[in-house]
């Protein structure tokens, strides 16, 4: 008895049953139909995207991204997401600062408002700027006489983006603030630090990992929205499609290489956004919600 | 009771002006413009666009599509999570990684990707084809894409309850003589109840709303095909703002009641993990 680590003998000792035949067949059940499931509706479908991409050759492939098309719709994608992401990160902080350092009344209102654009239709998120500003919108007039374009322009799409990501980096660190509690920004203002010295310098360096996690996530949102910003961009090739937007095309166009082209570029952001995020995680932040 | 308690914190007025300044700007502000567009149409109007037989048409499928979705992702979303919770086996963090690959990808990506695969010639289409199945292009199809794209939530929902369940508890019925369909019944299914409901109904307010990776794989036929989301933008695309507004809004009201379910199933989740703790 000596010779077993105790732990490993608690658990025979407390999991009677641990290696019956049922049991053995119930765990092997379990794990064939998990992976059945996710191989047929997620790997199968992520196999594709390069599959399909590289199906003409390395080439072929490379070539598809010298299409002045896919090079215009790749340079908006990031320019919205350099925009949205950074003004949303503004926001987070605030509303962080704001809900998790303070007791105040309507609290929980404010916090089902802010997640309010997750529960809406990337659609319905798209319809209302046009509604707002197109050409029969409430604004549309006015704009139209002073040359200014909403919808079917860069400002349009940037602010459906702006929208539909909106609650990302809120959403991350409300939780994690309450988490860490005020004791150190407390002592710090305490001591004579100021306001933005204790931001700068006790708050952001806790809240770090999450910051990073809802920054990417928001951004792998930013550069993957399709729904709210299709209704928006009128679809000008070359000048007012996004990458999501531009796979469409390609594809409507029966040019599979292409749109599955672009979609890998997608597919790898959306990879890479899954190794920060498990990296993320091993630092031993963890997600509370 | 004053507004805010007093703390020696600075910073609440900037902070708090600037989230709710922004808040209105964003996001209160225009769905208030969808607000208003959809109740200044004429009532007759507005139930002529609400209740049209293309609209009911599209609300039959979007919702019943996302029940079915939801349902699917009710079960499979349990296995996943029991598997992952309970079982070692080569490959588990990966998978557990993967979960939220539907989260990142964008929706397009999934569109076309899942139509490649379960269209006739596709890796698994070819297969379903000779048995009379098709996916691609039917009502089948929608609820395949709205499987994929609301299955984290089902699964990431049921995790953290079932890592929660009282495994002594489990010994204890066993060693008491409880089968283990039993102590399942008795003991993991009551713990894990709000879990499952919570993510059935996140998962189902995600799939209602759902546009990008739907039309790819749904080959848009109005009445048998065309999902409310299409259906509004088919509405702006012939400038017919009040209709579009008008279908929004009924979309509105259902996530809105959706969002006050989550919170309640919560707030009973809480109240239960309450009473266990004392």
């Amino acid at each position: 008895m000596a010779l077993l680590p105790s732990s490993a003998f608690a658990d025979h000792a407390t999991r009677p049953g641990q290696h019956t035949w049922v049991h053995a067949i119930v765990r092997w059940c379990f794990i064939a139909v998990s992976l059945a499931f996710l191989a047929a509706v997620l790997l199968a479908p992520l196999a594709t995207v390069f599959v399909m991409a590289l199906s003409k050759g390395i080439l072929t492939y490379l070539h598809s991204f010298a299409d002045p098309d896919t090079a215009a719709a790749i340079r908006l994608t990031l320019l919205t997401a350099s925009v949205v992401v950074p003004i949303n990160t503004v926001f987070g902080l605030a509303a962080a600062w704001a809900i998790a350092k303070f007791e105040f009344r309507g609290k929980s209102i404010l916090i089902t408002l802010i997640d309010l654009p997750l529960a809406v239709s990337p659609v319905i998120a798209g319809m209302v700027f046009v509604l707002l500003f197109g050409l029969q919108g409430w604004f549309g007039a006015w704009l139209q006489q002073h040359h200014y374009s909403i919808v079917f322009a860069l400002p349009g799409i940037m602010l459906a983006t702006m929208f539909v990501t909106f609650p990302y980096v809120a959403r991350e660190l409300i939780p994690l603030m309450e988490q860490l509690g005020n004791d150190e920004e407390e002592a710090a203002i305490t001591l004579g630090a100021g306001g933005w010295m204790t931001f700068f310098r006790v708050t952001l360096p806790k809240v770090r990992w999450g910051l990073v996690y809802g920054m990417v996530l928001c951004n792998a949102r930013a550069m993957g929205e399709f729904g709210a910003v299709s209704v928006v961009s009128g679809h000008i090739r070359g000048l007012t499609n996004t990458m999501p937007l531009h796979i469409e095309i390609l594809y409507n166009e029966y040019n599979f290489v292409g749109a599955f082209a672009v979609s890998s570029l997608l597919t790898l952001l959306a990879a890479l956004t899954l190794v920060v995020k498990t990296l993320v995680e091993r630092t031993g932040y963890r997600r509370r919600r | 009771m004053s507004f805010r308690q007093p703390s020696n914190l600075p910073g609440f007025g900037l902070t708090f002006g600037f989230t709710t300044v922004f808040l209105s700007t964003i996001v209160l502000l225009p769905l208030a413009a969808l607000v208003v567009t959809a109740t200044s149409l004429h009532w007759s109007d507005f139930w002529h666009t609400v209740l049209s037989a293309r609209a009911l048409g599209s609300y039959r499928l979007s919702f019943g599509a996302s029940l079915l979705a939801a349902s699917i992702n009710l079960v499979f979303g349990f296995i996943i999570a029991w598997t992952l919770v309970r079982y070692e086996f080569p490959g588990r963090k990966l998978i557990d990684a993967l979960i939220d690959m539907p989260f990142a990808l964008p929706t397009a990506v999934s569109g076309i990707a899942l139509t490649t695969v379960f269209a006739q010639n596709g890796w698994i289409g070819r297969y379903l084809e000779p048995l009379g199945i098709k996916v691609a292009y039917t009502w089948l199809g929608v609820t395949l894409a709205l499987t994929l794209i609301s299955m984290p939530f089902a699964v990431r929902a049921v995790q953290p309850a079932l890592l929660e369940v009282q495994r002594d508890l489990e010994d204890a019925a066993e060693t008491l003589g409880a089968g283990r369909l039993y102590a399942f019944r008795r003991i993991i299914l009551p713990a894990i109840a709000p879990a499952l409901l919570t993510g059935f109904t996140l998962a189902f307010a995600r799939a209602v709303g759902e546009y990008g990776s739907v039309i790819f794989i749904s080959g848009n036929l109005p009445m048998k095909t065309e999902i409310t989301p299409l259906l509004i933008v088919i509405h702006l695309e012939q400038f017919d703002y009040g209709g579009a507004a008008a279908l929004g809004l009924v979309m509105l009201v259902i996530s809105f009641v959706m969002l006050l379910t989550i919170n309640l199933l919560q707030a009973w989740g809480r109240r239960d993990q309450v009473r266990a703790a004392r």
